[in-house]
């Protein structure tokens, strides 16, 4: 298993640097892991990543469809928001494992 | 008289009423089984009808030749379910109670859900092999195509039988070929996904067999929008691709009755415990095939494999006992890869698509990701296992769960 030093800390990642265990992950941690994207975080941001928390911790299907139905943004706003793959980056920086698709 | 309620008459519903006829006794027990329509496709077949390989009369039989004696049918559509009351009500008013519940209502395309889909072009040059209608339609345009840009677009996750789009190139290729004007068919197979499937191993050989086949993978394209007068697909982040002849997998949602029941996620799939197939909302509702939310294949190989965990399940509550039969997820797929080759897949919740044999290790007959002519009778035999041993629920001489033994962890 492969480790990581994000903001100071420590963190247990796969091999793709999604975080193995969600409680690890504080707000400084996904500013730092946006550089790598290039994306400055606001808030719209950091609403999205909340959201992408709570519906990992209740256990239920992460979908770009999903987040476009959040009240937060649509699907474009997503995109634009994580321009390229908006699930994958936004639950990297949201330190939830990677979204698995239902194949 | 207890009574045990089955919405939808698929494949997982007629196989769940099949199995439980056999287990509960007539005294005690009242069996209902509703579905709106009288007609069971055979859906497998669907993606054989475009190349003419099957015609509608190979995959259409009536339901009612596969009920058991003794359950009750109604054909009507449901209007929702009140699983605090126990009450299912159905279109035009009547009540059906229940003391025990399985939805089976399956997974719906919306094309209509994607904007400038349905225009113009619909069915003229753009095309879905998920209905019988659009099969069928395909069939007669691709009889008379001379070639040009042939695109294959997922537009959404999850979807019905997740291998059927890379069959449907694969099949394309051969049928082209065969006609002596493949040279003039550009193949484009266009996914939300980050490569041709899901998990590495799998995608690996998949992505091999379309570069084989001189068939382009465009991945990491989310549908938005179809513009019928330019003929191209739009994604969400503004990428363009040209299309001649477009064919689709629409967006996919569960039953609308479902989310008018305040049953279901944001796409009308029920949240359902993945081990137990018990809805996470009412201990007397169970879940079965593609109503759920499991994460897992939306296939009838996926059904038929839970329907043995569900069955085990529901004995169990209906004496009282713990659930103690888990789901884990089994998935068995052929994939048709043309020129009458195959391959197949075997995979559950936790192990990806590996390759070695089955069902029978280190003998077979079937390569686990391996492109053989047996695989494909694999899948032609099917069809008759599907009509004759599934749906009337007897037992297939493969384990629900899946195995290891006849895996190969290790890729040489």
């Amino acid at each position: 298993m492969a480790e990581k030093i994000i903001a100071g800390k420590t963190i247990e990642v796969n091999e793709e640097g999604y975080f193995k265990d969600a409680s690890q992950w504080t707000s400084e941690m996904a500013d730092e892991m946006a550089k790598e994207f290039n994306l400055e975080l606001t808030e719209v941001h950091f609403k999205v990543l909340d959201f992408l928390r709570q519906r990992q911790k209740a256990g239920e299907a992460l979908t770009i469809r999903s987040v476009g139905k959040s009240g937060i943004t649509d699907i474009k706003g997503f995109y634009q928001l994580f321009p390229g793959a908006p699930l994958k980056i936004s639950s990297k920086l949201s330190g939830i494992p990677k979204p698995t698709s239902c194949i | 008289m207890k009574r045990m309620l089955i919405l939808g008459a698929g494949t997982a519903g007629t196989m769940m009423a099949n199995k439980l006829r056999k287990a509960l006794d007539r005294d005690d027990w009242d069996i209902t089984i509703v579905d709106q329509y009288r007609t069971h496709y055979y859906q497998p077949g669907f993606l054989f009808i475009p190349f003419g390989i099957y015609d509608k009369n190979d995959v259409t039989k009536a339901k009612a030749d596969f009920f058991p004696g003794g359950v009750n049918v109604i054909f009507s559509k449901i209007d929702r379910i009140v699983g605090e009351e126990n009450k299912v009500f159905l279109e035009g008013g009547k009540v059906l109670l229940y003391d025990y519940l399985i939805i089976a209502t399956g997974t719906q395309t919306r094309p209509e859900e994607t904007p400038g889909l349905t225009d113009k072009l619909w069915y003229r040059e753009i095309f879905d092999f998920y209905t019988l209608e659009g099969a069928v339609a395909l069939q007669k345009f691709f009889k008379k195509w001379e070639g040009g840009k042939l695109v294959m677009c997922i537009s959404e996750l999850p979807y019905k039988c997740p291998v059927a789009p890379i069959e449907f190139v694969c099949l394309a290729d051969a049928f082209f070929t065969e006609k002596g004007i493949r040279d003039k068919v550009d193949i484009t197979y266009v996914t939300p996904l980050a490569g041709a499937f899901t998990k590495p191993i799998a995608t690996k050989m998949l992505s091999d067999l379309l570069q084989e086949k001189n068939i382009k993978v465009v991945p990491d394209f989310y549908l938005e929008s179809v513009d019928n007068d330019k003929k191209v697909i739009k994604s969400y982040d503004e990428k363009e691709i040209p299309f001649d002849v477009l064919t689709i997998v629409p967006v996919n949602l569960g039953d609308d009755m479902i989310g008018r029941s305040g049953l279901g996620d944001d796409m009308n799939f029920v949240p359902t415990n993945k081990y137990t197939l018990q809805s996470n909302q009412f201990e007397n509702i169970f879940v079965i095939g593609d109503a759920a939310n499991l994460p897992t294949s939306k296939a009838g190989s996926v059904a038929h494999f839970a329907g043995e965990i569900l069955f085990e399940n529901i004995m169990s509550a209906i004496e009282g006992r713990p659930l103690k039969a888990e789901f884990d997820g089994h998935a068995n797929c052929y994939i048709e890869t043309g020129f009458g080759k195959g391959a197949l897949i075997d995979f559950n919740y936790e192990t990806e698509p590996l390759p070695g044999t089955f069902p029978l290790p280190g003998i077979g007959p079937f390569g686990l990701l391996k492109n053989t002519k047996i695989n494909h009778y694999g899948k032609i035999m099917f069809r008759w296992i599907y009509w004759h041993i599934l749906l009337k629920g007897k037992e297939l001489p493969i384990e629900p769960h899946m195995t290891m033994a006849g895996k190969k962890t290790q890729i040489n």
